[in-house]
């Protein structure tokens, strides 16, 4: 027995009946390195070429920096606007009936199927000084569009969907019982959603949060529109490479999307910490 | 007592008041989300077609046969019609060999397959340049044999393929794993060959799945502007894409001609909607095991 177990040792894949495995696993592998890895890996390489120095001068030249700050800073922004509204849509469509509640729940899934050009021509016809909003928002003194309001509306609009559709099945998931003995215990509303609910829909949360600002950092179409792309003011990182890349500066625009990739797979790192933290502390099943 | 239980009773709700929240409140969550929503979605989407309608149809049509938007509709139907299949097969075979086999690195390779959705468009277009540029390692090579992929349709075809690789294969992967091998087995045991098994067993369990996998992998393939825009090199008539024939008119302030093409794109959006929220409604406890949307 014991024997045995030894040969079995480290086996790459469990003995099956089904067939197919290694001609399924040859062709996933093949068309993952043609279309995603191997290009992903020529910007990598093509980066490491530019040399520490090469990298640094374009890493610390302001337009750079000023980009990148407004990129990361507009995603943060509207993400965590979108934590706060995308709880409470999730929550009103989870809990509540009433009428065309069905319409609103689909169309939380605009930004998913409206192209992003469409969205960002869209958004800056509306907030425009002219448009239905910006016409009320002017007297204000309130300047939307062309400016980092206008990117960050924008960006609530790409990524509130990641933190409803997030959120949601897992507050399906929230069992009565839950809420009752708290309720028995003496806790008021207020306590238990806070103390009780809010705590263990925290992993959902966060991933719902990181997937909407992941997707912020990088947008470009409903951006570029809304933003006016003045530079040092709004303009964003994506926006900065493809002027570089119209430069044929290809050195500068590898270093920017080196950079961008950089931190942003740092910041989902970090959140996967979070995350595995806080599943350990308070989390549901999921 | 230290608590006064008549302080935590909701008005008005007889049913279960302690575990709901007070009238008031109810009504002043709902109003939030439908103002919120009202402003950031639904506003957007009516002033698309109000925009394309503002100088009248007459107009509004003349933008849709206009030579350049009729070449810029036959190619996204074109980059659509061989993305998505390829990216269908593609999810169909990585769903197969990650669901229905256990082996090292599985969730390794469920990541990588995910990588594309965490990478900007932008970059997305980028790693292409870079690749076939003439100041790459395959530049010279593909100028040599007369092979044009950037700034020409087959560029155009891979960025969009880089930026909806995982929708097909991310739906079926959580879907097949749910429904685990037994049925497969069954299949095996009563002599059906791999692909019998596959064809009139697992397929049919998967079909709406996939349907549902498609329907979002077209809606990105055909309105995908950041990535396709880095690729394409703007060439009217030639390699422009409905949504960079959007920009194009938008930047020359040709807005009824922008927002008629952008309306169409819009529609697309709404048909996309409507299909996806009739197969959660007919298919949804199934797409729903899966741990879907």
């Amino acid at each position: 027995m014991i024997s045995n177990l030894a040969k079995a040792g480290w086996r790459f894949k469990r003995p099956s009946v089904i067939p197919g495995f290694g001609l399924t696993l040859g062709f996933t592998l093949a068309y993952l390195a043609l279309i995603v890895l191997i290009p992903l890996t020529g910007l990598v390489w093509r980066s490491a070429s530019l040399g520490f120095t090469g990298f640094w001068q374009i890493a610390s030249d302001p337009r750079t920096v000023n980009a990148l700050k407004i990129s990361f800073g507009t995603a943060l922004v509207a993400a965590l606007i979108n934590v706060v509204f995308g709880v409470i849509v999730a929550w009103v469509l989870v809990r509540y009936r009433f009428p065309g509640r069905r319409i609103i729940d689909a169309i939380v899934d605009l930004p998913f199927a409206l192209p992003t050009a469409v969205a960002g021509i869209a958004l800056t016809s509306l907030y425009a000084k002219n448009g239905w909003i910006g016409q009320f928002l002017e007297p204000l003194g309130i300047k939307v569009a062309f400016t980092p309001i206008g990117i960050t509306i924008a960006l609530i609009f790409v990524g509130l969907p990641f933190v409803v559709r997030t959120v949601q099945p897992v507050m399906e998931e929230i069992r009565k019982e839950v809420e009752e003995a708290a309720a028995t215990l003496g806790a008021n509303r207020f306590q238990t959603i806070t103390r009780v609910l809010l705590p263990g829909l925290q992993p959902a949360i966060l991933t719902g949060f990181a997937l909407a600002f992941a997707r912020a950092v990088g947008e470009y179409g409903s951006v570029i529109f809304i933003a006016g792309n003045l530079p040092y003011v709004s303009e964003i990182a994506p926006l900065l490479i493809v002027i570089r890349l119209e430069e044929f500066d290809y050195a500068g625009a590898t270093a920017i999307a080196a950079i961008m990739l950089l931190l942003s797979f740092a910041m989902l790192f970090i959140i996967n910490l979070i995350q595995a933290w806080s599943r350990r502390r308070y989390g549901y099943g999921t | 007592m230290a608590h006064d239980l008549s302080q935590s009773e909701p008005i008005g709700n007889v049913w279960n008041p302690a575990t709901t929240e007070s009238r008031t409140a109810r009504y002043v969550l709902i109003a939030i989300t439908l103002v919120f929503l009202g402003l950031f979605l639904f506003m957007p989407l009516v002033s698309v077609f109000v925009e394309a309608f503002r100088k009248g149809p007459a107009e509004f049509f003349a933008a849709l046969v206009e030579p350049d938007a009729k070449a810029a509709i036959r190619l996204t139907l074109l980059v659509a019609a061989t993305a998505v299949p390829l990216n269908l097969i593609f999810g169909v075979v990585a769903a197969w060999t990650i669901a229905k086999f256990e082996f090292k690195g599985k969730a390794f390779l469920t990541t990588l397959i995910d990588l594309p959705f965490s990478v900007s468009p932008v970059i997305s277009g980028l790693v292409y340049v870079l690749l076939f540029s003439s100041h790459s390692v395959l530049g010279p090579w593909l100028k040599s044999h007369g092979i044009e992929v950037l700034f020409a349709v087959p560029g155009i075809v891979l960025a969009t393929m880089f930026v909806t690789f995982p929708f097909v294969a991310r739906e079926l992967i959580p879907l097949m794993q749910h429904q685990g091998t037994t049925d497969e087995e069954a299949a095996l045991s009563l002599g059906a060959n791999g692909w019998q098994t596959f064809w009139h067993v697992t397929l049919p369990n998967i079909k709406w799945g996939l349907l549902y996998g498609v329907l979002l992998c077209n809606a990105r393939a055909m309105g995908e502007f950041g990535a396709v825009s880095v690729v394409s090199g703007h060439i009217r008539g030639l390699t422009n894409t409905m949504p960079l024939h959007v920009e194009i008119l938008y930047n020359e302030y040709n807005f009824v001609a922008a927002f008629a093409v952008a309306s169409l794109l819009a529609l697309l959006a709404l048909v996309t909607l409507v299909l996806k929220t009739l197969l959660e409604l007919r298919y949804g406890a199934e797409l729903r095991a899966a741990g879907g949307h």
